[in-house]
């Protein structure tokens, strides 16, 4: 009962600060393990994420790919299943991309780019059709299924870019080039149509479409009928089915647009970034989603907030590792995991003294 | 004897050798689901068990250390989803994917500020490895056909744990099945308010499981760090936990049948590893790639209903909280 | 001689419930002893305590006279205490020894263990004539069976002092009698029997003694034979309640709900509702009664449009109704059915959702509430304000999560969803269970209003005062069939309780 009666800003504010950061706390204590100074190794980062325009554009085109995959757990979340597949609906989107850019290069730039987005969308919402048909009509966890996926995904496209798919001569798992038609502007080519100089870094277009995506979330989510039967469906199946709400059917649009928007994922790294359909391009982006989702609460704008922190993390990191060998990218990896440990699977750990904390100091005031 | 029983001989042991891990960490799985604790998480564990084992056969070269490293790295793991699954009642799955992803990076990290190798632990000497262990009369029977060679070739010349992963299969179906700690396991996954009432402890019977299976997948890491290679490499679990997740619901839940499964898995990735360039008369050249995925696929069609139904333990994935009404 | 079981100052709070106040309890040994009070009296929780559930934050314990300390159901066990819970504690996948012998299992193995207590079950089923294969799998077991097996359980325990919680709940008549007798066995063997109900006719047939909750109080301990039902009623709700609620006779107008034939499997594929036809017109309230899982939730949910029936047929105002297939609940609703659901907390509400969303819950879709897609939060909040203040629902803040409103006040908001959208014909399923006394009058107020403004009411409820005292006409309702039909002015007590046991004296006697 009591737990139920704090503020919100106490459950949606203080209690996941309080989680990120006994999350970065342990992360320190594993830099000072290795003989670091968590304190320096901070301000490395922070300088190299967010002291320059280089060190900012790189910081915002990490965090484009993790607003999508986030946006991506959460919309699932709140349908009450969990997308773990991410990583591989986001390389099927770059493979949707890729089909489009190879397949119809002779197309002018304002129709195969939209094509290009719409195949990135198509092909992450397809892979994750099938575990979300299975889920929703026989039952299959989607969690695991997911997971398969995951791995069919990452061998399928090694088959294809070792393949069929492979530029011929280049001894690279890779397709081809892109025509320019079929890829994103550069923020800086982008500010240079404008007249204004910035440094040229890897943020492009998609950062913009990432801050849609959030907004239309959040209009998804919280203020149309299908949101609400969304989160319905997520909070109370047998309810939605007393009201109608067929909870099958929202489970799979539900997974639908998780997988559009995890394969949305690729505009930033295929379209924008390199160009040509790369192995592994999505170096993990899929499984950041998570810490992302959970940081963020599956609120679109804590998931911007939690992305633009892990976006810090990845640029900062590679500064890190750039000036304290000793302290490797990988780093990374062990904050987001100590994220989603504590932002989510202990995300009640504090929570509860938090709130009998609150109480008492609350019921104290009230008495005087 | 004739050149296909060669191959296939061959084939079948180093089949035995790849389904080695997957059994561990699929029997490991099995404790902690049977008990009710989901465990995504078992290739994060293995992965920190193969660390710690590298790590402490290169300091002192002794494998049985180096065992007993990779035991208690994987233990503390698996209380670290106990503590969060269990004390916390918090999402199984979110903890399972956070031990994987810290494994991930912390193996990384401490491996190359350790050992600067690029997150390699040393080259180790034969000492400090589990060696392939000739049992008696191995030489004298490969002159046998068939049987002979068999014993030699197949059920000779493993390392202990191999043998290990394999007779702790009808050891956990006895454990399962003939004992009051299976019975009590079993019904704690099926449910736990019967366990509550009856007198017993919930927490202490799944964390009793969860520990088991932070042995099992430390014994695990250790066979692929110091049993099948010499030292740790990034990544060198590959996704071999969860293929044994897809075994454990292959087997359905179930010690024998996990056998079966995970051998079948084990002999996909041998022949992945054989076809790859080989022309099949007939068919031609298979892409190693659809023999790789082939596991995934299986797990699915299983998962779909379409042959047979894996049902998973009804209280698997459920933190328990006594209800007040 | 001491008392079996002397609970002094028992005092337990869950957050801002206080579930236990100073609680007093003495039971004599070899005496069947009722607990009765309302839905969250805390007698529950005053067993759970007993049995080592829950730990009292205060107040003491003594077994047989020797103080115990009862920190987990172990230590409850090996005092000699048993409980059957109301849901009972079975592993379904384990054989009835498996179930027996858990926690119990004598030694690191089980095969000596397993063969001692198949002897015990085997002695003990032949001492009490209760049939039980030991070697059956729980989930192949019927309810009645089941209880049995864990009646069982407590007693190979070496159970001296037995809590049976609400027993009586899933049984019909016949079983019940069945239970009853084999209660007054054990205790006549001087074993302690304590039931927990809150059904006064039971305590008045059974018990020696009865202890009365109401509010976490325990407000009063009784020999049954000096007392009578409603006395027990006065003290378990603290003043008269009158059994009768004031309603002019009714008007029945046109059919409005006609059910024909009507059959439904569940999905293991036993036949739930066997062949059922009524039919229910404007301006008439008709109850269906029977004892819980005779079919009544499925045939409510089958109207409703949630389950799909196998044969038969539903009409609604002469319009023949494809429930489950086409007409879905939605376009149920549209077509002028509402439905209160039989348990609001897993159907009628979600919980999570502030008030104004579970007030909407079923129509959101209704253009009212924003333009295409879209759902205007501003004219989801107006919309539950005024429901709120229609059916004065407390507190009436519509941003307050659903969760946080007491039972009465989130019945009232489902009941006022439903209602005041002009229903044709309205289900009700439990309107009442665990809403307090105030909030009871208030809803039995409006469904016969609902009623005299000529709407069509199909009520289901186990509490059969409260068919009795609602409905124009009773239908009774005993493993998926009616078996009969009263007006309730000329329903006897003895009549009711046969035709709710199955015993039709309605149907033509084929032998004859």
């Amino acid at each position: 009962m009591n737990a139920n009666a704090v503020p919100v800003w106490l459950s949606a504010g203080v209690v996941p600060l309080v989680n990120v950061a006994v999350a970065f706390l342990a992360a320190g204590l594993v830099v000072a393990l290795i003989g670091e100074s968590p304190l320096e190794a901070l301000g490395i980062m922070l300088r190299g994420a967010l002291g320059s325009q280089y060190g900012l554009g790189y910081t915002l085109y990490y965090a484009t790919s993790f607003i999508f995959t986030g946006l991506a757990v959460a919309v699932a979340f709140h349908a009450g299943h969990f997308n773990i597949g991410g990583e591989g609906q986001a390389l099927m989107g770059g493979l949707g991309a890729a089909l489009v850019a190879l397949g119809l290069p002779f197309l002018p730039w304002p129709v195969l780019l939209p094509l290009c987005v719409l195949g990135a969308i198509g092909a992450g919402a397809l892979w994750v059709f099938i575990p979300a048909y299975l889920q929703a009509y026989r039952g299959s966890h989607v969690v695991i299924t997911t997971i398969m996926f995951n791995f069919l995904a990452g061998t399928l496209l090694v088959y294809l870019l070792v393949g069929p798919l492979k530029m011929t001569g280049s001894m690279a798992p890779e397709t081809a080039k892109f025509v320019p038609a079929a890829t994103l502007p550069l923020m800086s080519q982008m500010a240079a149509w404008a007249g204004l100089t910035i440094t040229r870094t890897p943020v492009n277009l998609s950062f913009v479409f990432a801050m849609l995506a959030a907004l239309s979330v959040w209009v998804l989510i919280w203020r149309t009928r299908l949101g609400y039967a969304i989160r319905t469906v997520g909070a109370n199946p047998d309810a939605a089915v007393y009201a109608g709400i067929s909870p099958r059917r929202i489970t799979v649009i539900a997974l639908l647009i998780s997988g559009g928007l995890a394969g949305l994922m690729a505009t930033n790294e295929i379209l924008g970034v390199q160009g040509r359909l790369i192995n592994e391009f999505t170096a993990g982006a899929g499984f950041v989603g998570i810490a992302v989702a959970l940081m963020g609460r599956g609120h679109p704008f804590g998931i911007v907030l939690a992305a633009l922190l892990f976006g810090v993390l990845y640029q900062g990191g590679a500064e890190l590792a750039f000036d304290k060998p000793r302290i490797t990218r990988e780093m990374i990896i062990v904050i987001q995991g100590f994220v989603i440990l504590f932002a989510g699977a202990l995300e009640m750990m504090f929570a509860d003294k938090l709130a009998s904390l609150y109480t008492r100091i609350a019921g104290r005031a009230a008495a005087a | 004897m004739s050149e296909a029983f060669q191959i296939a001989i061959l084939a079948v042991d180093s089949a035995v050798r790849l389904s080695v891990p997957l059994l561990f960490a699929c029997l490991a799985g099995l404790y902690s689901e049977r008990a009710g604790v989901v465990d995504i998480g078992l290739e994060g564990k293995m992965l920190i068990g193969a660390f710690a084992a590298g790590a402490a056969a290169s300091v002192v070269p002794n494998p049985w250390l180096g065992l007993l490293a990779a035991v208690l790295a994987s233990v503390l793991f698996a209380l670290v989803h106990g503590f969060a699954s269990i004390s916390q009642r918090g999402n199984q799955i979110v903890s399972g994917v956070a031990i994987n992803v810290l494994a991930s990076g912390l193996t990384a990290v401490l491996g190359n500020a350790w050992f600067n190798q690029g997150g390699r632990t040393p080259q180790l000497p034969g000492a400090a490895r589990f060696n392939e262990i000739t049992l008696p009369f191995a030489e004298q029977a490969r002159a046998v056909p068939f049987i002979g060679a068999f014993y030699s070739e197949v059920v000779s010349g493993h390392s202990v744990l191999v043998y290990v992963a394999i007779g702790l299969v009808p050891l956990t179906w006895l454990v399962l099945y003939r004992t009051s700690w299976g019975l009590r396991l079993r019904a704690v996954g099926e449910n736990p308010a019967a366990v509550d009432t009856a007198g017993l402890s919930v927490a202490k019977l799944r964390y009793s499981a969860v520990i088991m299976a932070g042995i099992l997948c430390g014994f695990g890491g250790a066979y692929l760090a110091i049993a099948q290679s010499a030292g740790f490499v990034t990544d060198m679990t590959a996704g071999k936990g969860f293929i044994a997740l897809a075994a454990l619901i292959f087997a359905k839940w179930r010690p024998m049948p996990a056998l079966g499964a995970c051998f079948l898995f084990g002999l996909l990735d041998a022949v992945a590893l054989r076809i790859q360039g080989v022309s099949i008369p007939g068919i031609g050249q298979v892409p190693v790639q659809a023999i790789q995925a082939l596991p995934y696929l299986l797990t699915v069609v299983l998962l779909a209903g379409f042959i047979g139904k894996a049902t998973p333990p009804k209280a698997v994935g459920i933190p328990y909280l006594k209800d007040r009404s | 001689m001491n008392p079996a079981i002397q609970m002094t100052g028992i005092d337990k709070r869950f957050g801002a419930v206080h579930a236990n106040r100073a609680v007093d309890l003495s039971v004599e040994q070899g005496s069947m002893h009722g607990l009765i009070g309302e839905n969250g009296a805390g007698k529950s929780t005053l067993m759970s305590i007993l049995y080592g559930f829950y730990h009292a934050d205060a107040g003491t314990i003594a077994i047989n006279g020797r103080p115990s300390l009862i920190r987990t159901p172990a230590d409850a066990i090996h005092s000699g205490i048993g409980m059957v819970h109301q849901h009972f504690m079975l592993v379904e996948t384990f054989t009835v020894v498996e179930n027996v012998m858990l926690g119990a299992e004598g030694g690191a193995f089980t095969a000596r263990g397993a063969s001692a207590v198949r002897a015990k079950l085997q002695a003990l089923s032949y001492a009490y004539g209760m049939d039980v294969n030991p070697d059956a799998v729980v989930s192949d077991l019927a309810v009645g069976e089941l209880q049995r097996v864990e009646i069982l359980k407590a007693l190979v325990k070496g159970a001296n002092i037995l809590i049976l919680d609400e027993p009586t709940a899933v049984l019909t008549p016949t079983e019940v009698e069945k239970l009853f007798v084999l209660l007054r066995r054990l205790a006549s063997e001087g074993k302690t029997v304590i039931i927990v109900t809150h059904k006064l006719k039971e305590i008045m047939a059974v018990t020696d003694r009865v202890s009365v909750m109401r509010r976490g109080e325990m407000v009063g301990t009784l020999e049954t034979k000096d007392t009578n039902p409603a006395d027990l009623a006065e003290l378990m709700v603290g003043r008269r309640v009158v059994l009768t609620i004031e309603k002019f006779p009714a008007h029945p107008g046109a059919v409005v709900l006609e059910v024909k034939d009507l059959a439904v499997r569940d999905a293991r594929g036993t036949l739930r509702l066997d062949h059922v036809s009524f039919q229910v017109r404007a301006g008439e309230i008709v109850g269906i009664a029977g004892v819980s899982g005779n079919g009544q939730s499925e045939l409510l949910e089958t109207i409703a449009g949630i389950r799909r029936p196998e044969s038969g047929s539903v009409a609604l105002n002469g319009e023949l109704l494809d429930c489950g297939g086409r007409d879905d609940p939605k376009a149920l609703r549209a077509k002028g059915l509402r439905h209160v659901p039989e348990d609001r907390h897993r159907m009628g509400l979600v919980k999570p959702f502030d008030a104004a969303e579970s007030a909407i819950l079923g129509c959101s879709d209704e253009p009212a509430f924003g333009m295409g897609p879209f759902l205007s939060r501003d004219a989801v909040l107006a919309e539950c304000a005024v429901r709120m203040q229609s059916f004065d629902v407390r507190p009436p803040d519509p941003t307050l999560r659903t969760a946080l409103f007491s039972g009465g006040n989130q019945q009232k908001l489902v009941l006022a969803r439903e209602i005041e959208r002009d229903p044709k014909l309205l289900l009700v399923g439990q309107p009442t269970r665990g809403v307090d006394i105030g909030a009871i009058e208030f809803i039995h107020k409006r469904l016969i209003a609902l009623r005299d403004a000529g709407k069509a009411i199909l009520l289901v409820s186990t509490e059969l005062d409260e068919v009795m005292a609602l409905s124009d006409r009773v239908l009774v309702m005993c493993g998926g069939r009616i078996t009969g039909e009263r007006r309730p002015e000329d329903a006897g007590e003895q009549d009711m309780g046969l035709l709710m046991a199955g015993v039709t004296s309605d149907a033509p006697k084929a032998a004859a």
